[in-house]
């Protein structure tokens, strides 16, 4: 008898075979590699790509700290997805059997907060209004990240933060922290000092390799935030994204690149340039080289320019 | 025989109008993205002589960051004689943007639109003696920018700011810039009708069109437009003037000076 499958079958010749035992178009089920490497005295960190969004790195793109904590560990940020906080769960319980205690998100981009479903059992500390704006934003963050790495999304479902953390000296399971409320990368951004290391966790208020981002940005209120984490005078800082950063360059690097994105912008609109106008134009070597360049460039020319414009061009009426 | 492609077709007939759905010069579209046949006939009136041409540049970023602010350059100068080019997209509920006519200025402008979705942009050239050349590219986007309420109504004063314009003239680099606070609705948004500005004419002291832009309601928010000129004979002042859809009128005028 001649059936569908056999025709099919010939059609198909020398791969009919295997397409039978396992479709061809199948792919392997995508997985995070996350290995915690220890930096100080009860601290590791998850190093990120300092990359853009992929479904080659399926957003393990940010910084993650892991603090020992009394009942178990203080995880800071909790990466882009459902999988990476079930990888993460998974990687951290090897270093303390009881695993995730407490959860701290630094600001409410969906790199940072995303894996949060994984732990939602646990307190998830934030600032007030990291919570309300992670709370709005959820559906719009999720959309894109569905859109930028598909299957790796598979699952997620937001869950923003629901505890408000204090500032100022405070203590989070057992270990002494400072909190600083700052903003500036986004309205609301925390800042968070290990007192018994001493190490500086700036979330994306600080980027080391790695160009900045801007989509919720302002400015002049990030600059000063830079300052205030400047005058810490840290032994070492862990940026968002990049490695992490003993020499004190880090805090310098982002000024550098925010001070010159800013006069850049401000001198095109100057010269009546268009946004591709200035997309099209290089970039300096010591930026050009940084991780996600030149696509955070064209990327901050979206979020800025348009304001920056209407600063600059005279009244014409 | 009567097919259920063939009532297809009737039935598809009946809602296009007068578009058949085979223009009479078929393209081999490089972007093969299914829609052109039917704007080359429906945006462009089915023109006999029409083409795509390389010549015609269309920059756009790959991805739209912002789906309500997609930077655009649209740049001709490599033909002569152009009397209009028609930038559209696609895919999208309002397939045209805008018409360019650009007279005295060059065949080139910078602009910003609202996008709907990942779509093919074309702009089509239309020249005295030598028919349409057709440019384009392809944007990724998240969309929903032609959707969704403008973001003026956010704040409690747009209608003082309606008509406002900010811009300039810079003869050493033959640039003309203009921005226009104007919310540019759609439409499409729940229960906000379509407010958008027409047509914005540029002319000199005596009266003289230089160029004229028709824009449809994909233009942005707070439209932003760059023209382009020799700066040989490039006016040393432009008057900026246009018209929206429910008569307000909006004016303004360009110098090349730093303040006004």
């Amino acid at each position: 008898m001649t059936t569908r499958r056999a025709a099919l079958g010939l059609l198909a010749g020398g791969v009919a075979h295997v397409a039978q035992t396992s479709p061809l178009w199948a792919e392997a089920r995508h997985s995070y590699d996350l290995r915690p490497v220890p930096i100080l005295s009860g601290v590791w960190m998850i190093e990120g790509a300092t990359e853009y969004f992929s479904r080659d790195n399926g957003g393990a793109i940010v910084n993650c700290a892991i603090l020992q904590g009394k009942s178990g560990l203080i995880l800071i940020d909790s990466g882009s997805s459902r999988r990476y906080g079930e990888a993460l769960n998974l990687a951290l319980r090897k270093l303390d059997l009881r695993g995730v205690s407490t959860v701290i998100n630094t600001h409410h981009h969906p790199d940072h907060y995303f894996g949060n479903q994984v732990f939602a059992d646990k307190p998830i500390l934030a600032l007030a209004d990291t919570i309300a704006a992670a709370r709005t934003e959820q559906d719009g963050f999720s959309d894109n990240m569905y859109r930028l790495l598909g299957d790796w999304m598979r699952g997620t479902e937001p869950v923003p933060p629901s505890v408000e953390i204090g500032t100022g000296d405070i203590v989070v399971d057992g270990r002494r922290l400072t909190a600083l409320p700052l903003g500036g990368h986004t309205a609301s951004d925390l800042a968070l000092i290990d007192a018994e290391t001493g190490l500086l966790i700036t979330g994306d208020l600080v980027f080391l390799d790695r160009a900045p981002t801007t989509p919720h940005a302002d400015l002049e209120r990030w600059q000063d935030a830079l300052t205030t984490l400047a005058a810490v005078q840290a032994p070492a800082v862990l940026p968002g994204h990049g490695p992490l950063d003993r020499a004190g360059i880090a805090i310098r690097q982002t000024s550098a690149y925010l001070t010159w994105l800013n006069d850049r912008l401000v001198a095109a609109a100057g010269m009546g340039l268009d946004m591709i106008e200035i997309m099209e134009s290089p970039l300096p070597d010591q930026f050009a080289s940084m991780g996600a360049q030149p696509q955070e460039f064209h990327r901050s020319i979206s979020h800025l320019y348009p304001e920056i414009e209407r600063m600059i061009l005279p009244r014409a009426n | 025989m009567f097919t259920r492609s063939s009532a297809l077709a009737v039935a598809i007939s009946l809602v296009a109008g007068s578009v058949s759905g085979a223009p009479q010069v078929q393209l081999e579209d490089p972007f093969s993205s299914g829609m052109w046949d039917y704007h080359q006939e429906a945006l462009l009136g089915d023109p006999a002589k029409i083409r795509f041409d390389d010549r015609v540049r269309v920059i756009a970023p790959d991805t739209a960051e912002d789906a309500f602010n997609v930077p655009l350059l649209v740049d001709a100068t490599a033909l002569s004689d152009v009397e209009e080019i028609v930038i559209s997209v696609d895919y999208g509920p309002i397939p045209k943007i805008l018409s360019f006519f650009p007279g005295d200025a060059e065949p080139k402008l910078a602009l910003r639109f609202k996008i709907d979705q990942a779509t093919a942009i074309r702009a089509s050239v239309r020249t005295r003696t030598d028919g349409w050349h057709v440019g384009g590219t392809l944007i990724d986007a998240a969309g929903g920018g032609c959707t969704a309420p403008a973001l003026a109504y956010a704040s409690d004063d747009w209608e003082e700011k309606l008509g406002e314009m900010h811009g300039r003239l810079w003869r050493s680099s033959g640039r003309a810039r203009v921005i226009v606070d104007h919310p540019m609705d759609t439409g499409l948004a729940d229960g906000i009708p379509v407010f958008i500005i027409r047509d914005l004419t540029f002319s000199t002291d005596d009266g003289h069109e230089v160029a004229r832009i028709a824009l449809s309601e994909p233009v942005n928010e707070d439209p932003a437009f760059t023209l382009y000129f020799d700066p040989e004979t490039m006016p040393s002042l432009l008057h900026v003037r246009g018209r929206d859809n429910n008569g307000n009128e909006i004016e303004g005028i360009l110098t090349d000076e730093e303040v006004n």
